[in-house]
């Protein structure tokens, strides 16, 4: 096993990680590489039939295959940028070595002078959210399901249930009943959806599908396949309503109950990781806490919007290309962002200092519950840096807000991030 | 399906005390039978228990209970390198919190002397908590039992059975003992839904359904009560949180909620006692999850409750008097009990086993020892726990090792075609689970589900829509529906 060289190496080949490698290369990173476990290039989008990805990008509605097509095909098309796709990495260590798998490759070392993670996330699953019940076959994931349905094609059942209104729930919603099954219902915990609001009328109100807000499934029913779930009502404290349970018969419980950050690699390394967000401590650059360790897309934080994933893939390969060759600025300071009132998370976590004249930074944040009529207000000790009004904030939107670092002096100490209902905020 | 139509001994009930039967038997010039009625071996309690090889003071010293407990735990020390267990020898602590506490310890140390149990020691409130540093800081101390250890359950049920196959023994899966045929107050052959297989001996380890299969053949003498027990399993993220098995002091009827490390590196809460009328009750209950919660909390305050992965319930086969019952029926000569085989059962299964043998052998079997007995089982590698040079060349004989399909364990396509080709291999989805651990880790299958179901339908040449997740109508997919409701491409 001989090892290899590069400059930078991109460990997952999603929308994340193909956007890093080719803005590594336009940054001046000679030998760049993918590992991708998968057969194919393209991670989550290629199950994503549906349309409505870049619109920002691209201004067009396209499918996520075909969006991950426009990706692929300049990345293949790219002779410094080496991909190995079905190539596992199983451990990464501080030193930038990197060891993968592959049946046709066999062990695969390679040492990187940068390195980022781009490997997406995982989903919650039933064993995580504690359902009652048996444990019989006809519960799934809603992304496996996808798979199955949208590139095996199979069906994970014909009368359906589907716990969690995220996106991905949503979009199982519509998918199967295209496909001929019945959607009994979506069933939220919240007393709101987690999905895009577009998400929400397209696949449930279209084909009348009920959403059955602050409730939650208390029983799976069923030994060997599922043939139904217990349905009931919570209060504010997210309690069950006694009584008002009811039974809905179905022979399959797809779950959308959330995305964790696929962040096993970085946590063996002892990369900070964000309790909130579950991804690791980024600054400005997608720099984590290790030096010379970046990290792009959903390992960071679960977008809703993959135009969003690619720009931070740009920002990671870019930031990553520089490293590489000791051009990236050296932090002398940093200067943290948090979230307080009415926000939940934000990405970066942290800003590292001197920034460059003119240089500007983009804030993703989410909102802690929706408020119409909101201000968001972003401040340092040196005064406002951003005060917006929001007509509508849903936690399953991000937000997204530009800051100019020159209001940001190394005294300012902390950035705070506030969304505030405008009858408290002023305005 | 079945030919077989006769045999020396059928052992009926495929769990850790019909495998390990099976296994002993198979040392004799025997033709044995082991039937089982699900889809696998070891989905009855042996699938869902504490997993603990109990050092064995519970247990009053006249009772079966006590001495094969003791005995269980020694020979499983013979039985580790033979058939390559996965066992932790990680001692357990029984935790006292008040001066009534303490007086149970004390009960404890001398029952357990008088068992034949080694090693055991009280420790002081400091002792416990160097060892122990998460506990409840409000504990006074604890009985130290450094013979207890932690056991992959699932795993010991097939390499007995496996041994058992190895030398000759016949596994039957989907084959419920239907009746047993009786003639003239003697066992003459069990009827199975493939037809009668003749036979003058039959052991009946059939775990809480034990009182059915004794009816069958007519023996009304005892009943089994189900008493469900549940358990909710955490991430290996929070492994190091304890690091041997910690007790509560004992009540009168359980030993209490207890928190646990596995073989794998998990970590474990449970179980309660509920009893049930419905043996096939093993439903995760809101109830139950929260009397678990509470329980272990007591032991160690800070549960990681995010960290939850799964949760699961056993059930226990509580014969009246509490105690195991072996012997022969006076109902049915030749058919041998192993009856009620509650907590230490798991301990005790190669002890049982034993006096199982020796019953038949009572009962007028002729025991004739096999010159060419292996004990042994192959080593079969586990691709997460090798190093780079051993990976590396296994995938250069088997490129298949090089494929990880479950990502949580990294476990490769090879590992799970062997588990399917093995003997006594596995079926299922959650059989190849069971067998290698695809599946188990923290997304529970739901990367790798359909990824080994696919695999399943290949190696079993059957379709994708035959391949069940666990139980005989457990099936996973339907076929896609025709359709021309795709949402166009635009690329
Ligand atoms: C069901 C669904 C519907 C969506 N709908 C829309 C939509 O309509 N419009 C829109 O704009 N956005 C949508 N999104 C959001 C957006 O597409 C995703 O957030 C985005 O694709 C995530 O990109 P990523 O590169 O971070 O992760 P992924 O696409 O998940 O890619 C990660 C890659 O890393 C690989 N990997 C992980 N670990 C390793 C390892 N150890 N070794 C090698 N490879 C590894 C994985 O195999 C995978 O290919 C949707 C998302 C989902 C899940
Ligand atoms: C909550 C709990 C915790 C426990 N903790 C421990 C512990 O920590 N340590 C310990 O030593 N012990 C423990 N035990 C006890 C131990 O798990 C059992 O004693 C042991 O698993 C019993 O094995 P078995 O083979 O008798 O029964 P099972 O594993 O139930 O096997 C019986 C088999 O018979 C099959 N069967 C039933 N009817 C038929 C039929 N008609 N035809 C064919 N097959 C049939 C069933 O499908 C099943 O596979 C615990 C038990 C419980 C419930």
């Amino acid at each position: 096993m001989n090892k290899q060289f590069f400059d930078v190496a991109i460990i997952g080949g999603g929308p994340a990680g193909l956007a890093a490698a080719l803005s590594a290369r336009k940054a001046g990173a000679k030998q760049v590489v993918i590992l991708e476990r998968d057969v194919e290039l393209g991670g989550i989008l290629q199950q994503c039939i549906h349309n409505g990805f870049g619109l920002h990008r691209f201004q067009e509605e396209l499918t996520g295959p075909g969006y991950a097509g426009r990706f692929v095909r300049m990345v293949r098309a790219d002779t410094g940028i080496t991909v190995y796709t079905e190539a596992m990495v199983l451990e990464v260590a501080k030193d930038k070595t990197i060891w993968a798998v592959s049946p046709t490759l066999g062990l695969i070392q390679l040492s990187a002078r940068a390195v980022i993670f781009a490997m997406g996330c995982r989903e919650r699953t039933r064993g995580a959210i504690r359902i009652p019940g048996y444990r019989p076959a006809g519960v799934f994931t809603a992304g496996a399901a996808q798979r199955m349905v949208n590139m095996e094609g199979f069906l994970p059942g014909k009368n359906i249930v589907i716990l969690g209104s995220g996106d991905i729930g949503l979009i199982m919603a519509r998918r199967m009943t295209l496909e001929g099954a019945k959607v009994q219902a979506v069933v939220e915990l919240m007393p709101f959806s987690n999905g895009l609001t577009r998400n929400v009328v397209q696949c449930l109100e279209d084909f009348a599908i009920p959403l059955h807000l602050s409730h939650t499934i208390t029983f799976v029913h069923g030994r060997e396949r599922v043939t139904g779930v217990s349905v009931a009502a919570v209060d504010a404290n997210r309690c069950i309503v006694p009584g008002s349970e009811f039974y809905l018969p179905c022979d399959c419980l797809l779950l959308s109950v959330g995305l964790i950050p696929e962040n096993e690699l970085s946590r063996a390394m002892d990369i900070c990781l964000d309790g909130l967000t579950n991804g690791p401590v980024v600054d400005q650059y997608r720099q984590t806490c290790v030096s010379g360790f970046f990290a792009a897309g959903n390992v960071v934080h679960v977008h809703d919007l993959v135009d969003f994933v690619s720009e931070e893939g740009d920002i990671a390969g870019r930031s990553a290309a520089l490293f590489a060759n000791g051009e990236l600025p050296l932090e002398k300071q940093y200067i943290n962002v948090k979230a307080e009132t009415g926000i939940r998370t934000v990405v970066p976590q942290r800003i590292s200092l001197p920034t460059a004249a003119g240089e500007k930074v983009r804030l993703f944040m989410r909102a802690q519950e929706p408020l119409t009529r909101s201000t968001l207000t972003i401040t340092t000790t040196a005064g406002k840096l951003v005060e917006r009004k929001l007509p509508v904030a849903k936690p399953g939107e991000m937000i997204v807000a530009d800051i100019s670092t020159e209001k940001i002096s190394p005294d300012s100490q902390e950035i705070i991030v506030t969304l505030l209902p405008q009858s408290l905020g002023g305005a | 399906m079945s030919t077989i139509s006769k045999a020396d001994v059928v052992v009926i009930g495929g769990g850790i005390v019909g495998a390990a039967v099976a296994r002993e038997l198979s040392r004799y010039q025997l033709d044995i039978v082991l039937l089982e009625a699900e889809t696998d071996i070891a989905m009855g309690t042996s699938k869902a228990n504490s997993a603990i090889l109990h050092a064995g003071f519970d247990a009053k010293p006249t009772c079966w209970k006590a001495r094969l407990n003791v005995l269980g735990n020694a020979l499983y020390r013979q039985l580790q390198d033979e058939l390559k267990l996965h066992i932790g020898w990680t001692g357990s602590l029984v935790v006292a919190k008040d001066p009534v506490d303490m007086a149970v310890l004390e009960e404890l140390l001398v029952r357990g002397q008088q068992n034949g149990v080694n090693g055991l020691a009280l420790l002081g409130r400091d002792e416990v908590l160097a060892r122990e540093p998460n506990l409840a800081s409000d504990i006074t101390g604890a009985l130290w039992a450094p013979t207890a250890g932690i056991i992959c359950p699932f795993g010991a049920t097939f390499a007995f059975a496996e041994n058992a196959i190895r030398n000759g023994a016949t596994l039957l899966r989907e084959t419920p003992a239907l009746d047993i045929v009786v003639e003239n107050g003697r066992v003459a052959g069990v009827r199975t839904p493939q037809g009668v297989i003749n036979t003058k001996f039959v052991v009946n380890a059939a775990g809480v359904r034990a009182d059915d299969i004794a009816r069958l053949a007519g023996d009304e003498s005892f009943t089994i009560q189900a008493r469900k027990g549940e358990y909710i399993l955490f991430d290996r993220s929070v492994r190091n949180l304890v690091n041997s098995v910690i007790f509560p002091a004992p009540s009168k009827i359980s030993k209490g909620i207890l928190i646990a490390p596995t073989v794998h590196g998990n970590l474990f809460i449970g179980p309660d006692a509920q009893n049930i009328d419905d043996k096939t009750d093993i439903a995760a209950t809101g109830n139950g999850m929260d009397r678990v919660i509470t329980g272990a909390r007591r032991l160690v305050p800070n549960l990681p409750l995010q960290a939850a992965i799964t949760q699961f319930s056993g059930l226990r086969a509580t014969a009246e008097d509490g105690d195991f019952i072996l012997r022969e029926s006076e109902a049915a000569r030749g058919l041998v009990h192993a009856a009620g085989i509650q907590s230490p059962g798991l301990t005790a299964a190669p002890a049982i086993a034993q006096v199982v043998s020796a019953l038949l052998k009572e009962a007028g079997l002729k025991l004739s020892e096999k010159r060419d007995f292996n004990p042994a089982n192959p080593l079969k590698p586990a691709f997460q726990e090798l190093s780079w040079e051993q990976r590396s060349s296994l995938i250069a004989s088997n490129p298949l090792y090089g494929r990880v399909i479950c990502r949580c364990e990294t476990v490769t396509e090879a590992e799970i075609v062997a588990a399917i080709h093995s003997p006594c291999g596995a079926r299922t989805v959650d059989g190849v689970k069971r067998r290698v651990r695809a599946g188990s880790g923290r997304c529970q299958g739901g990367f790798c589900g359909p990824r080994v179901t696919a695999i399943l339908a290949r190696e079993l040449n059957i379709p994708m829509t035959e391949v069940r997740k666990d139980s005989i109508d457990s099936r996973l997919f339907f076929d896609k529906l025709p359709g021309n409701c795709e949402v166009p491409a635009h690329e």
